[in-house]
C-alpha cells in the first residue's frame, strides 16, 4: 500500500491520511454522522469587493483567467449540465496549458464522454489532482492506470455540495458554461441553442467559488429574463466564446421507452414491487433516471397513478421530458430539477412555475438543514454491480477500470424510504450479483431492493417490504439464491487483479472514505 | 388418452425464438409468453442448421424455462435436416415438436414413428413429446381432417399463413381474411379431435393496433392461441384472450351451479332457473381459466 490504511465498517481498506488531502475518516455507517449530534463548521469565505465601475465582460478567455488571479496549484471547477456536449472544459484547459499554468486541482461536478481532454491535461501536468463524481473513457483509464500521484476523489452530488460548503473542496475559480448570459453575469440554462435546463450544480459553485467566470456563446441584452438560474451578484466575469457545446449531445437522456424485453421485465417487476410497498399514494414523492428500465418504470407508475386517481407531491432529481409530462398531466404537483436529462425539459422549466430549479445542496447535501432526498418516498436507481450485502458499485467496469459516476446514487438511496436498484442479471455474460463488489459507492444498509429480470432480492433489514412483496405474489428470494441461479448460466468470473497502489478514493456523502480504488495490474 | 404434460397448460401465446440466438434463448422465461417456439427452420440459414440444433438441444437440457412451455420447430420432412433434428431434440424432451410442411397424415405418422423410437431408446414416457402440425399448402388444408386424426401424439394444428397464401397464389394481407376458410377448417378439425388450434403470426411488429384486431378475430374464430414474433406482441395477444367481466360473472355462476349439483348428487344443472349442458360448463370453466390468466378477479369457487 502506498498509504497507511485501516479497515472501515464495511471491511474495506482505506487510507488514514494522504499527503495533500490531510486526515481522512473511515466510513462508519451510512447514518453515523446523521444522528443529530454531529457538528460541522462551514468554511468562512473571503471576497474581494469589486469597484462598481468594473466591466465584467472580459475581452478574451485569457484576459478573464489573468484577471481571476488563477495560479499554479489552485482549484478550478466546472458544471456538467452540458453533459456529453460540453466544450468548455476543453476550451479552458487548452487555454491554461498555453498560459503555462500547471499543477491544478480539477473539480468539476462530473465528467462525461466529451472529456477525454482531461486525460491529456493530466499527462501534460496542467492538472495533477482530480475531484469528480464521474469519469468515463480516457480519464477513467488514466486514473485506474495510476497517472495521478494524488488519488482522485470521487464524491456523490450531495457529498460534493457538502465538501464545498465545509471548505474541504475549496474552489478558487469556477468556469460556468452559460447557455444564456447577460453582461452582468445573470445566467440561465433554459434558453439559447445550447439550452440544458436546470443549472443546479452551477448555482452551488457560483455561491462558493472565490471567483466565478461565466462562459457563454449567447450574450443577451441586460437583464436576462424571465428566468435567472445564477444571479449577477455571484458572478465576477463574463467571457464570450464561439461555442460552449454541441446541442445534439446535451440532451442525450433517453426520451423513448426501451423495447428491450429484459429491461421491460425488470421495469415491470420493479413497478410491481413499488406498488406492493404501498408508497405510491396521495402526495408521494418519486425519483427515477432516464436510462435503462427507468423510464419504463415511470410509465408503469404513471398508468397506475392515473387508474387509481393518485396525485403525487413531487418528483426530484435528474428530470426527463417524461416527468415534465407527468407534471403537465397533473399526476405530480411539482418538480424539483437539479439537472435536466433531455431537451423536452427546457420549455417546462422556463414556462411552468411548478417545475422548480433546485441547487445541488438543496437536492442532496446531507449536512444542510434539510435536503430534498431526505423526504423522498421512492427512488429507482441503476447499478453496474451489486453484491450479496446489497452494496452497489456504479463506478468500476468488469475490467476494473473506472467508467461510471457516483452521482446522486448514494444520496437518494440513503434518503429515500424505498430505494430500488434495477439491474440486468448479467451483462455480456458476466453476472451482476457478486460476492463482493469491486468498489462500494452506495452501502447495502441504504439499499432496500435489487430487481433483476430473473427475480427480486429484498434487504433482510426490510422485513416489512418482504412480507408485502410475498403477499403480492412477486418472485422474491434470497440474494444468494438469485446469485447462484444467475451463475448457473454465467459461471463465476475470475477476479480482476489489482496492485496495492491506491489511485482513487470514494468519499461517502458524509465525508468519510467508503472505499479505495486500486491500480489495475 | 393424452398423457403428455402438454395438457392443462395455457397456450394463448407462443413466441418464436431463433434457435441460433443464445442471448434470446437464455431469456425465454421472462418474455411473458405461455410458450416459446425455438426455431430451427425458417429463421436459420442452411449454414447454421447444425449449430442452432446443438444450441437448442443444450438450452433445453440446461436452462430454466420456468413455467414457459418449450416447443421446437424443426425442419420439414422434405429436408435433409428432419431426422437429425428429431435425433438431437427429442431426447431433450421438449413438450412438443412443431412439424412444418405437413401435407398429409403420412407426414405426421412418419414423425410419430421416429419420435416413438427415440422415446423408447431413451427411456422417455411414450407419447411425452407432442406434435404440432403446421399446415402450409392447399393440399394440407384439403387433408386437414385426416391429418388431425392421424396420431394420438398430435396435440395441435396451426397454419403457416405466408406459405399458404403463396401456395394459393394470393396476397397475404395483415388482416388475413383471405385465409378465413383455411383457418376455420383447421379450427374445426382441431376441435373435432381435441387439439389446440394456433393462428399464424402477425408480421408487422410495429403495428400493435393491427395485431389487436387480428388477435380479436383469432379468438372469435375459435383459435386457442396465436404465435408471436416479438415480445411486445405478447401482452396484446393475451389481452385478446381476456374474457369480458360480464362473461366471467356468468361463467362463475355456471361453474358454481355445476359444483353444487355435483355436491348434491343432482344430474341436472340449473342456472337462474334454466338448464345448462355439460359443454356450457366446460366453456365456463375455460372462461374462468382465461380470466385468471389475464389477472382478472375470479370468485373463489
Amino acid at each position: 500500500m502506498n498509504f497507511d490504511c485501516v479497515k472501515n465498517s464495511l471491511g474495506r481498506l482505506v487510507p488514514r491520511e494522504v499527503p495533500g488531502l490531510g486526515d481522512l475518516a473511515p466510513f462508519a455507517g451510512a447514518y453515523a454522522r446523521l444522528d443529530g449530534s454531529y457538528v460541522w463548521t462551514p468554511a468562512p469565505r473571503t471576497r474581494k469587493v469589486p469597484a462598481p465601475s468594473t466591466n465584467k465582460v472580459a475581452s478574451s478567455l485569457r484576459q478573464a483567467i489573468e484577471r481571476s488571479g488563477l495560479a499554479n496549484g489552485m482549484t478550478i471547477s466546472f458544471h456538467h449540465h452540458l453533459r456529453n456536449g460540453d466544450a468548455v472544459v476543453d476550451i479552458v484547459l487548452s487555454e491554461l496549458e498555453k498560459m503555462g499554468i500547471r499543477d491544478l486541482t480539477l473539480a468539476p461536478s462530473s465528467l462525461g464522454d466529451s472529456h477525454d481532454c482531461v486525460a491529456d491535461a493530466i499527462r501534460k501536468g496542467v492538472v495533477s489532482r482530480l475531484n469528480t463524481s464521474g469519469v468515463r473513457g480516457e480519464v477513467g483509464k488514466a486514473i485506474t492506470n495510476g497517472l495521478l500521484e494524488t488519488p482522485a476523489i470521487i464524491r456523490s452530488h450531495g457529498g460534493r455540495a457538502r465538501a464545498i460548503e465545509e471548505g474541504s473542496l475549496h474552489i478558487d475559480v469556477a468556469f460556468l458554461a452559460a447557455p444564456a448570459c447577460d453582461r452582468l453575469g445573470n445566467m440561465t440554462g433554459s434558453a439559447g441553442k445550447t439550452a440544458c435546463g436546470s443549472m443546479g450544480y452551477a448555482i452551488h459553485d457560483a455561491k462558493y467559488a472565490d471567483h466565478v467566470i461565466a462562459v457563454t456563446d449567447n450574450l443577451v441584452a441586460y437583464p436576462l429574463s424571465p428566468h435567472i438560474s445564477v444571479p449577477q451578484y455571484l458572478v465576477d466575469q463574463v467571457v464570450v466564446v464561439d461555442s460552449i457545446g454541441d446541442p445534439s449531445q446535451i440532451a442525450t437522456g433517453a426520451t423513448r421507452i426501451t423495447r428491450d424485453p429484459v429491461q421491460l421485465r425488470i421495469a415491470e417487476l420493479a413497478f410491481e414491487l413499488i406498488r406492493s410497498s404501498g408508497y405510491i399514494k396521495e402526495n408521494c414523492s418519486f425519483q427515477t433516471g432516464g436510462g435503462g428500465p427507468s423510464l419504463a418504470v415511470a410509465r408503469f407508475v404513471r398508468d397506475y397513478m392515473k387508474s387509481e386517481n393518485i396525485i403525487g407531491g413531487y418528483c426530484i432529481g435528474g428530470i426527463t421530458g417524461y416527468m415534465a409530462d407527468m407534471l403537465k398531466e397533473g399526476l405530480f404537483r411539482s418538480l424539483f430539477d437539479v439537472q435536466s436529462f433531455d431537451a423536452a425539459v427546457t420549455s417546462s422549466i422556463a414556462g411552468n412555475p411548478y417545475h422548480m430549479e433546485a441547487d445541488v445542496s438543496w437536492y442532496a447535501n446531507p449536512f444542510n438543514k434539510g435536503c430534498l432526498v431526505n423526504d423522498l418516498d421512492v427512488v429507482v436507481l441503476a447499478a453496474l454491480d451489486v453484491d450479496v450485502d446489497f452494496n452497489v458499485d456504479v463506478l468500476t467496469g468488469h475490467d476494473g477500470v473506472l467508467r461510471g459516476a457516483s452521482g446522486g446514487h448514494s444520496d437518494t438511496a440513503a434518503g429515500a424510504k424505498l430505494s430500488v436498484i434495477t439491474i440486468p442479471s448479467m451483462r455480456n455474460g458476466v453476472p451482476s450479483i457478486r460476492e463482493r463488489v469491486q468498489t462500494v459507492v452506495t452501502p447495502g444498509e441504504t439499499v432496500d431492493v435489487i430487481v433483476t429480470e430473473k427475480g427480486i432480492a429484498i434487504n433482510p433489514l426490510r422485513e416489512d417490504l418482504l412480507a408485502k412483496a410475498k403477499d403480492a405474489g412477486l418472485p422474491v428470494g434470497d440474494i444468494r439464491r438469485l446469485k447462484s441461479e444467475i451463475e448457473r448460466t454465467t459461471g463465476i468470473p475470475d477476479d480482476v487483479e489489482f496492485t496495492d497502489q491506491i489511485v482513487g478514493l470514494v468519499e461517502y456523502r458524509d465525508g468519510t472514505i467508503i472505499d479505495s480504488i486500486r491500480k489495475v495490474k | 388418452m393424452k398423457t403428455n404434460s402438454y395438457w392443462g397448460r395455457p397456450r394463448r401465446s407462443l413466441l418464436y425464438i431463433p434457435g441460433n440466438n443464445p442471448g434470446m434463448i437464455q431469456n425465454c422465461a421472462i418474455y411473458g409468453s405461455d410458450g416459446v417456439l425455438l426455431d430451427l427452420e425458417d429463421s436459420i440459414s442452411i449454414s447454421e442448421k447444425d449449430s442452432a440444433r446443438k444450441l437448442v438441444k443444450h438450452a433445453l437440457l440446461s436452462l430454466d424455462f420456468g413455467s414457459v412451455e418449450r416447443i421446437v420447430r424443426i425442419n420439414g420432412r422434405d429436408t435433409p435436416f428432419f431426422e437429425a433434428d428429431l435425433a438431437d431434440i427429442v431426447p431433450a424432451a421438449p413438450e412438443a415438436i412443431r412439424l412444418p410442411k405437413v401435407d398429409s397424415a403420412t407426414d405426421v405418422l412418419e414423425a410419430d414413428r421416429i419420435i416413438s423410437r427415440i422415446e423408447a431408446e431413451r427411456g422417455l414416457t411414450p407419447g411425452s413429446v407432442g406434435i404440432q402440425a403446421m399446415l402450409e399448402t392447399a393440399r394440407a388444408i384439403v387433408n386437414v381432417n385426416s391429418i388431425a386424426a392421424a396420431s394420438p401424439r398430435l396435440v395441435g394444428l396451426t397454419l403457416g399463413g405466408q406459405d399458404l397464401a403463396a401456395d394459393l397464389g394470393i396476397k397475404a394481407t395483415k388482416e388475413g381474411l383471405e385465409l378465413l376458410f383455411a383457418k376455420s377448417a383447421v379450427i374445426l378439425a382441431a376441435k373435432a379431435n381435441g387439439l389446440d388450434a394456433f393462428d399464424t403470426v402477425y408480421t408487422d411488429v410495429a403495428d400493435l393496433e393491427g395485431l389487436a384486431q387480428a388477435a380479436a378475430l383469432s379468438v372469435s374464430l375459435g383459435f386457442t392461441g396465436k404465435a408471436a414474433i416479438h415480445p411486445s406482441q405478447i401482452p396484446v395477444i393475451h389481452a385478446a384472450f381476456a374474457p369480458e367481466r360480464k362473461e366471467v360473472a356468468k361463467a362463475a355462476k355456471v361453474v358454481a351451479a355445476a359444483k353444487e349439483a355435483e355436491n348434491r348428487g343432482l344430474g341436472v344443472i340449473a342456472v337462474d332457473g334454466k338448464m345448462v349442458d355439460a359443454p356450457v360448463v366446460a366453456q365456463a370453466s375455460r372462461i374462468l381459466e382465461l380470466a385468471r390468466l389475464a389477472g382478472m378477479e375470479v370468485p373463489e369457487l
